[in-house]
């Protein structure tokens, strides 16, 4: 794929999938301890997203971070938005803004027990 | 590649005059810190922006000679 067919392609995932985690690895099998700790986070929500292993396709690792001009792996997309790395992802969980995020963006998710 | 801790501090004090910023080497290896880094330059932006303008503090090096920066950023509180 030419650079311009990759942007066009991650374009048109982020555009089609409500939730996609660009990782190392798949959500089943995650190949790096940042990648792993969001897949757990998403899976702990029942969030379902699409997962993309950047391992697969070195056009990809490098056409994302380009795209979101961000420089690392994980990447979370919600509607087309990106939302952050790791540390962002974990830090929102931690502060229920996650799951806000999720409310306004109309995506099911299961909601934590809240405790007294 | 490894990257000294003190370079990391003074990369990004250097694009944020007079923040504070703290760094843990998280596994003794120089690989792997958590940086904390309190900065009025962040008022008004989102945590997506803040961290991007740490990583661009570090020209390039997070991702590359960096592989683990464990990044938190906050505004100073008066």
């Amino acid at each position: 794929m030419s650079e311009q067919a990759v942007q066009d392609w991650i374009r048109k995932t982020v555009a089609g999938n409500d939730v996609v985690l660009f990782m190392k690895g798949t959500k089943d099998f995650p190949q790096c301890g940042f990648s792993s700790q969001v897949a757990q986070i998403l899976g702990h929500m029942g969030v379902s997203y699409r997962d993309i292993n950047v391992l697969e396709d070195m056009a990809i690792r490098e056409g994302i971070k380009s795209f979101s001009q961000w420089p690392t792996i994980p990447q979370l997309y919600v509607k087309g938005e990106f939302v952050g790395g790791c540390d962002i992802v974990r830090e929102m969980f931690q502060e229920g803004e996650l799951g806000q995020l999720f409310e306004e963006k109309g995506i099911a998710y299961r909601r934590a027990k809240m405790t007294a | 590649m490894p990257m000294d801790a003190k370079e990391i501090e003074r990369l990004i004090k250097a694009h944020f005059p007079g923040a504070l910023v703290a760094i843990r080497d998280l596994a003794g290896d120089g690989d792997h810190y958590a940086a904390h880094v309190i900065a009025k330059q962040f008022v008004g932006k989102t945590r997506v922006e803040q961290h991007k303008m740490v990583y661009e503090a570090l020209q390039g090096r997070m991702g590359d000679m960096l592989h683990a920066l464990a990044l938190t950023t906050a505004v100073p509180k008066d």
